[in-house]
């Protein structure tokens, strides 16, 4: 079961590092607030979110229905891969300063 | 202020309650507060190296150095966590019986105790260089909101603490025989809802290309958010929305400590 999980695991890396050519999206983030704050992409595709940090502060990206959270360092770039998903609205917020930092994936 | 300390409150609470929850499974080892605090010091002075470190490793791996890092990180947090519930299994009956010679239990107790306190070092440095990078943020902004920004994390800390030794305050009331049975059976779903957020950091980082699509939605039964929902998320991998690839590693987990736990048994004669 062990070896069996380990191989399926090892296939799945493989594979992953094959196919990269996804849907490339930026967001930007900038005093604490996410541009666009409606970012549109397609549904049904994996689409790879870069999320570019301009402020000087951290920020994390959190979102419950997306399943995903990641810290972007001050004044960098960080990667997100979400989907594929289903047409419909996805929120997500900067956990570090939740006040202005909202945002919606609408996939469609 | 609130909200700086509601942050590191729920940052820190994650890595209190598994110390408490270690602290009372580690009861009667030789020497095993040396090693809690080992393990807590080393995970701080990981935390500050791996928050200076963040920008550096965000940049690994095509800028999926984070997800890398956490996904290792929880790999050997959950790998930890199975040999000490597999040896607990095998010892634990002793222990609570005394019955082993000091010397003796120095000597084995300290192998495994080396193990506990990488689980720990791992949860709080985890969990910590968020905290780190968090405050440093809020601090190096304005002096006024900076510090009453300190002072609110410095106050969620403090929260995280009193809850996790609430937690092994109340554990330690349980007689020692049952007390073994109830922190494995905890330390069992920690390390399988570790298991599925290392999968969530391969996933969110495409290091593993799967479907992510959830396998069920509870969000609106029992949100992410609603304390019940966070508290079950920390103490048993609870997800609202996990893809089958999350479920999977959980359930494997589940079932291979499990299976390790039935077979190191005193009496199964596999391991001797």
């Amino acid at each position: 079961m062990i070896l069996r999980a380990l191989l399926t695991s090892l296939l799945l890396v493989v594979s992953g590092l094959a196919s990269a050519a996804d849907v490339e999206v930026p967001l930007v983030i900038k005093e604490h607030r996410f541009t666009p704050e409606e970012l549109r992409i397609p549904a049904n595709r994996k689409v790879k979110l870069v999320i570019d940090n301009q402020d000087a502060t951290p920020e994390e990206f959190e979102s419950h229905t997306l399943n995903r959270e990641k810290v972007i360092p001050g004044n960098s770039k960080g990667a997100v891969f979400i989907g594929p998903l289903k047409p419909g609205k996805y929120p997500f917020w900067g956990e570090f300063n939740q006040k202005t930092a909202q945002g919606v994936v609408i996939a469609e | 202020m609130l909200g700086a300390a509601i942050i590191v409150f729920r940052e820190t609470l994650e890595a209190a309650l598994l110390i408490g929850i270690i602290a009372a499974a580690t009861r009667g080892l030789p020497a095993r507060n040396r090693w809690l605090a080992l393990g807590i010091a080393a995970g701080l002075g990981g935390s500050l190296a791996v928050a200076g470190l963040t920008e550096q490793i965000a940049e690994w791996a095509d800028g999926v150095g984070q997800e890398l890092f956490n996904a290792i990180v929880l790999g050997i947090a959950v790998v930890m966590l199975a040999w000490h519930n597999i040896w607990m299994s095998r010892h634990g009956r002793e222990m609570a019986a005394q019955a082993r010679s000091v010397g003796q239990r120095v000597r084995e107790g300290s192998a495994e105790l080396s193990a506990i306190a990488t689980v720990i070092a791992l949860a709080v440095l985890r969990e910590g260089a968020e905290t780190v990078l968090f405050l440093y943020g809020m601090a190096s902004g304005g002096t006024l909101e900076g510090r009453s920004a300190l002072l609110g994390g410095g106050l969620g800390l403090a929260g995280g603490i009193v809850v996790g030794s609430a937690l092994y305050a109340g554990l330690v009331r349980i007689p020692i025989g049952r007390l073994f049975t109830i922190t494995g059976g905890l330390l069992l779903l920690m390390a399988s809802g570790m298991a599925g957020q290392m999968a969530r950091n391969l996933i969110q980082g495409n290091l593993i290309n799967t479907d992510s699509t959830p396998l069920w939605d509870t969000s609106s039964l029992l949100p992410m958010d609603s304390l019940t929902g966070s508290l079950l998320h920390i103490l048993a991998g609870y997800e609202a929305r996990p893809s089958a690839t999350q479920a999977i590693f959980y359930a494997a987990t589940f079932c291979i400590i499990l299976t390790g736990m039935r077979l190191a048994r005193p009496g199964t004669r596999v391991f001797r």
